[in-house]
C-alpha cells in the first residue's frame, strides 16, 4: 500500500500538445508529498525543464495534481526548488490547479525576488593582512592608553582613583587561592626535578638554591602572570565587549568622557600594580612547596633555608619583579585591546575573550624570552 | 561664538554621504534643525536612520560632506572642542545603554561628577529631581538589569539631560514600549523641549509620535539611498511630491498600484 503512495511525477502525454501550444506542458504529480516521505529531487526535472525551455520563448509547466496527492511543507520546499531552476531554464510554473493553499503558499514565498547571494569574502587559515590589521591595532590602542596615561600624569585625565582600587580588589586578592595553590605546586615540581638529577651528584642540599632562584627569576612571576591573562585578561575583554554591545562605550563617548581614561586607565594601572605584589607572594609560597619536598628526602629545614640565605639575592628577587610588571602591562593591553575592539554581537564578546587570552600569554612568553636575554647580556 | 546663527540653525547637515566600509548606506543628505524643533528622522526599517543619528552624535566619522553645530564643523574641530560640543548634547540609545555596573544615581551622576564643581550633596539632589522628572523618584539605588525595559528607556533619558542639554537626541525612544508607555514618553520629550528650550533630533518610525511632537524632519529612502523630502510631518503627509513619503505617512492608506506609479514617476 505504501509504495503505492510514494511520491512521484509524471508527464501527461495524454495532453502533450500537437502544433501551435508547444511551449506547455503538463505535469501530474501523484502520492504523498510529505516531509516525512522520500521526495524527488527538484533536479529530476531538469531533463524535461531544459527540453521545455528551449521550445518555446514563453514555455510554462502546468502542475496538476493526481491520484491520491497529498502535500505539505516538504512539497513546498521541492516547488520552490523547482521554482527557481525553472526561472534558470527560463520556463514558467503554473500552480494554479494545485490545491489552493499551496497557490497561496507558493505566492508567499516567490513575492520578494531572492537577494543575490553575495560573494563569500575570501579566507585562509591566518591572512598577513589580517595579521596587518591586528599589530596596527594593537599599536593604536598603545598610542591611544599612552596618550592617556600622559593626561592622567598631567592631570587632566577623567579616571576614577575608586575604580582602580575597585579592580585592584578584583584582580588581587580575589586571585590569591588559585595563586597560592598552583605556586606550591610549581615549587614542589622544581624541587622533584632538581632532586632526581641533583641527587646522582650527591648535591641534594642545592635544591634550596634551584627552587628560589628558579621561583624568584621566573617562575613566580610567569605562572602568575599565566593565572592573570586567564583571569583578569579575560574578564576585562569581557567586561568591556559586553559595554561595547550595549553601547555603553558610546554612551561615554556621548558624554564626553573618553573611554581610554574612563575604563581602560584603571584596569591596567591595578594590574600593574597587583602583578609584582602577586609575584612576591607566589616566591614565598614556591619556595615553601619546594622546602616541604625537600625537607620528605633528604634535607633539614635549616639546612634548606640557610642554604637559601647564602644564595638569594635581592637582584633575583627585583628581576622576577620587573618582568611581573611588564607581564601586567601586557596582559592588561591584549584584554582591553580586546575588549574595546569587540563586535557587537555576544559571539564578538566570545571572540574578543579568546582573543585575550591568546595574545596575552604570547605576548607574555615572547616578552620573558627577551627580558632573559636582556638578563643574561646585562648580567644581571 | 556666534551665537545669532545658532538661534537660526542649531544643526545644519550639508552633502553628507554615509558609508559601512564600502557600503554605501545614504547620499547627499541636506537639511537645517533649527533651534527649538522637534526634528524627526523618519524612513523605513534599515534605511540608515540610526546610521545617521550616529554620525550627528560625532560616533563615526562621514565618508563626505559636514555636520555643522551652530556653524562649527564638528569633524574638523580639534579633539578639545569636539568634547566640548559633545558635553552640550544629551543622547538617549536604543537600549537605554546604562552603565549596567551602577546604580540608576550613580549612572545619572556619571557627567555631573565629571563636569561640574557640585558636591555629591548637591549631585545627589540633582540625580533625584532628573529621575523623579522622567517617572523614577525612589529608584535611585536600582541596578539596570532589575528594572523593565521602558523604565532603562527613562532612566536613560535623566542620564542625557542630566546636564540640561543643548540637543537631545533620541534613537527610537518607543520602540518595544507599549502605546501608552510610549505616548507619556512622547508628552515628555515635549515638556522638556517647552521647558528647557532644548533642540530635539528624534529617529523613530512610529507615526503616532512623529504627528505627535514632529515640528520638522526628514524623510530617507532605502531603495534610493537618499532623502527623499523635507518639512514637518503634516507637510510632508499633505504636500510631498514623493507617493511613497506620503503613503509612509499615512499607513499605506492610498491605493497602492497608484502609490508605485506615480513614486517612479516623481523618482523619474
Amino acid at each position: 500500500m505504501q509504495t503505492n503512495n510514494n511520491a512521484h511525477w509524471q508527464l501527461d502525454t495524454s495532453s502533450k500538445p500537437s502544433g501551435q501550444e508547444s511551449g506547455a506542458v503538463t505535469v501530474e504529480l501523484y502520492g504523498a508529498w510529505l516531509i516525512s516521505r522520500a521526495i524527488p529531487k527538484a533536479t529530476e526535472l531538469d531533463e524535461l525543464l531544459t527540453e521545455v525551455g528551449n521550445s518555446c520563448d514563453e514555455a510554462m509547466i502546468h502542475l496538476v495534481p493526481g491520484a491520491g496527492f497529498e502535500w505539505d511543507t516538504g512539497f513546498m520546499s521541492f516547488l520552490l526548488q523547482l521554482h527557481q531552476r525553472a526561472v534558470a531554464f527560463g520556463v514558467k510554473l503554473d500552480p494554479s490547479r494545485l490545491p489552493v493553499q499551496c497557490g497561496q503558499l507558493f505566492q508567499l514565498a516567490t513575492a520578494v525576488k531572492p537577494e543575490p547571494p553575495s560573494a563569500p569574502a575570501a579566507r585562509s587559515i591566518v591572512s598577513l593582512s589580517e595579521i596587518a590589521d591586528l599589530v596596527k591595532s594593537q599599536l593604536h590602542f598603545g598610542g591611544e592608553v599612552t596618550l592617556a596615561f600622559i593626561a592622567l600624569l598631567s592631570g587632566r585625565a577623567r579616571t576614577r582613583f575608586a575604580d582602580c582600587l575597585f579592580f585592584f580588589q578584583q584582580t588581587g586578592p580575589n586571585a590569591i587561592p588559585i595563586i597560592t595553590l598552583i605556586s606550591v605546586l610549581v615549587g614542589m615540581i622544581l624541587a622533584y626535578l632538581g632532586l632526581v638529577q641533583l641527587r646522582q651528584f650527591g648535591a641534594q642540599v642545592y635544591i634550596a638554591d634551584l627552587v628560589a632562584i628558579g621561583m624568584t627569576r621566573e617562575m613566580g612571576a610567569l605562572m602568575t602572570a599565566v593565572i592573570l591573562a586567564g583571569r583578569t585578561g579575560a574578564a576585562y575583554a569581557a567586561q568591556l565587549g559586553t559595554m561595547q554591545v550595549n553601547e555603553e562605550v558610546d554612551a561615554l563617548v556621548t558624554l564626553g568622557i573618553r573611554p581610554v581614561e574612563y575604563l581602560v586607565l584603571p584596569r591596567i594601572l591595578a594590574l600593574v600594580a597587583v602583578m609584582p605584589l602577586l609575584t612576591i607572594y607566589s616566591d614565598v609560597l614556591g619556595i615553601a612547596g619546594g622546602a616541604l619536598v625537600a625537607v620528605g628526602m633528604d634535607l633539614t629545614f635549616t639546612q634548606f633555608f640557610h642554604h637559601i640565605s647564602q644564595t638569594l639575592s635581592f637582584h633575583a628577587i627585583l628581576a622576577g619583579c620587573f618582568k611581573s610588571i611588564i607581564f601586567g602591562l601586557l596582559i592588561a593591553m591584549a584584554g582591553c585591546q580586546a575588549g574595546m575592539t569587540c563586535g557587537r554581537s555576544s559571539a564578538a564578546v566570545g571572540e574578543a575573550t579568546t582573543r585575550a587570552v591568546v595574545l596575552g600569554i604570547v605576548y607574555l612568553v615572547v616578552a620573558d624570552a627577551l627580558l632573559n636575554i636582556i638578563y643574561y647580556k646585562l648580567g644581571i | 561664538m556666534d551665537i545669532q546663527r545658532c538661534s537660526e540653525s542649531a544643526i545644519q547637515v550639508r552633502n553628507l554621504t554615509l558609508k559601512y566600509g564600502t557600503r554605501l548606506i545614504q547620499q547627499d543628505l541636506n537639511f537645517d534643525v533649527d533651534a527649538g524643533d522637534i526634528f524627526v528622522i523618519m524612513g523605513g526599517s534599515g534605511c540608515g536612520k540610526s546610521t545617521l543619528l550616529k554620525h550627528m552624535i560625532g560616533l563615526y566619522k562621514p565618508a563626505e560632506g559636514e555636520i555643522l553645530y551652530g556653524g562649527q564643523n564638528f569633524f574638523s574641530s580639534s579633539e578639545a572642542e569636539q568634547q566640548k560640543m559633545r558635553r552640550s548634547w544629551g543622547v538617549t540609545y536604543q537600549s537605554g545603554a546604562l552603565f549596567s555596573a551602577m546604580t540608576l544615581a550613580e549612572n545619572v551622576a556619571l557627567p555631573l561628577q565629571q563636569f561640574s564643581n557640585l558636591s555629591v550633596a548637591e549631585i545627589r539632589d540633582i540625580v533625584s529631581y532628573k529621575l523623579a522628572l522622567v517617572g523614577l523618584a525612589g529608584y535611585e539605588d536600582y541596578y539596570p538589569a532589575r528594572i523593565s525595559g521602558g523604565m532603562q528607556k527613562r532612566a536613560g533619558l535623566a542620564r542625557a539631560i542630566a546636564m540640561d542639554p543643548d540637543i537631545l537626541f533620541f534613537d527610537e525612544p518607543s520602540a518595544g514600549l507599549d502605546p501608552l508607555s510610549a505616548q507619556r514618553l512622547d508628552e515628555l520629550i515635549l515638556q522638556l523641549r517647552d521647558s528647557t528650550g532644548a533642540t530635539v533630533v528624534i529617529v523613530t518610525h512610529e507615526l503616532a509620535s512623529i504627528f505627535a511632537i514632529g515640528s520638522n524632519g526628514v524623510f530617507l529612502d532605502a531603495e534610493t539611498r537618499t532623502q527623499l523630502d523635507t518639512g514637518s510631518p503634516e507637510q510632508m503627509l499633505n504636500h510631498s511630491r514623493h507617493a511613497k513619503v506620503r503613503s509612509f505617512l499615512a499607513r499605506g492608506e492610498m491605493s497602492t498600484t497608484h502609490n508605485t506609479l506615480s513614486g517612479r514617476e516623481a523618482r523619474s
